[in-house]
């Protein structure tokens, strides 16, 4: 049954749908419990249960401000397998002119959610799959820290809020990203 | 807690639907060439700044007796924001995920992603040890 629920679902499920569903994430948490949408918080509170080491940043009560969001970690790595295993294995229909773009850059194959030339456990030990997940990753780490957030918080919640903080902190989101894309990714290739 | 699980699935089910996970959707977005992310991203906030505001005029308040609402982030100089967006910006880019669809990559069909996440930890962790000496 669940089967036939995913099946019937469009693939990909359009903007129109998974955009406000994903916004009433917002309101949905402030009406559970007057949580604020944020995701990156979970690497701060990882850090705080895990290594807190004596930092400031890492000194507080993780449990109370933080343990909703671990579950909602849980509930999004549950939500995600779930969805994996009974959604037909994806073909991404990107654009032509990205495939070609992408081409450029040495990728030739484009199925699965992310190229399996970069993001493999092989992968790992060459450096452009290295730069991509372990400088990749520890830069969204950094930076979210640093900025208070991610997309999901600043982006979303945050905009939502009309909070010029976050316009910033998305501007910022972009001015990296497009950097990266143009001058970073044709390096890695 | 329940509730907060359940939200979480949805948040995850969606994340891999929508295929807002996916590296060559993110490639796609900073090309600007479809309008499938940024159509994501723009009704997601007209929808909950939409929602915000309802809550806001419910007559409802939090345990602690609290109205229900985000509280307001103080700007400062910027530094952080522009800064820090940079930098997690650079990361979006070369992994094609931010942390929540890190979680979902993981669980999703793309196992390495762990190492990713693991690596988020510690770069959050590293922002800690150096916060004191960075500009805010």
């Amino acid at each position: 049954m669940i089967n036939a629920f995913f099946d019937r679902l469009p693939h990909p499920l359009p903007w129109y749908i998974a955009g406000p569903l994903i916004g009433s994430l917002v309101p949905l948490l402030l009406l559970a419990g007057n949580k604020s949408f944020g995701f990156s918080n979970n690497l701060r509170t990882v850090c705080a249960a895990v290594v807190p080491r004596g930092i400031a940043f890492f000194d507080y009560d993780w449990r109370r401000t933080g343990g909703w969001n671990l579950v909602f970690l849980a509930g999004t790595f549950s939500g995600a397998a779930l969805a994996a295993a009974f959604a037909p294995a994806p073909l991404i229909h990107i654009s032509q002119s990205t495939i070609a773009d992408l081409q450029a850059l040495g990728i030739d194959d484009f199925r699965g959610l992310a190229p399996i030339q970069i993001f493999s456990w092989s992968a790992l030990l060459g450096a452009r799959g290295f730069i991509s997940i372990v400088v990749g990753g520890f830069l969204v780490g950094f930076g979210a820290a640093y900025a208070g957030g991610c997309t999901s918080g600043h982006a979303i919640a945050g905009l939502a809020d009309r909070q010029p903080a976050s316009l910033l902190a998305v501007c910022g989101f972009f001015a990296g990203g497009l950097a990266a894309t143009y001058f970073l990714l044709p390096v890695l290739s | 807690m329940t509730r907060y699980f359940l939200l979480g699935t949805l948040f995850g089910a969606l994340l891999i639907e929508s295929e807002v996970i996916s590296w060559f959707r993110i490639q796609e977005m900073f090309r600007f060439q479809a309008f499938h992310m940024f159509g994501i991203i723009g009704s997601a906030v007209i929808v909950a700044a939409a929602g915000v505001e309802v809550v806001r005029r419910l007559p409802l308040q939090d345990a602690e007796g609290s109205p229900l609402g985000p509280a307001p982030k103080s700007v400062g100089n910027g530094v952080r924001y522009l800064a820090g967006g940079s930098i997690f910006g650079v990361g979006w880019a070369l992994t094609g995920a931010c942390p929540g669809p890190l979680v979902a990559l993981a669980a999703g069909g793309v196992p390495v992603m762990i190492a990713a996440f693991i690596s988020a930890v510690a770069g959050t962790w590293v922002y800690g040890y150096l916060r004191p000496q960075l500009p805010h």
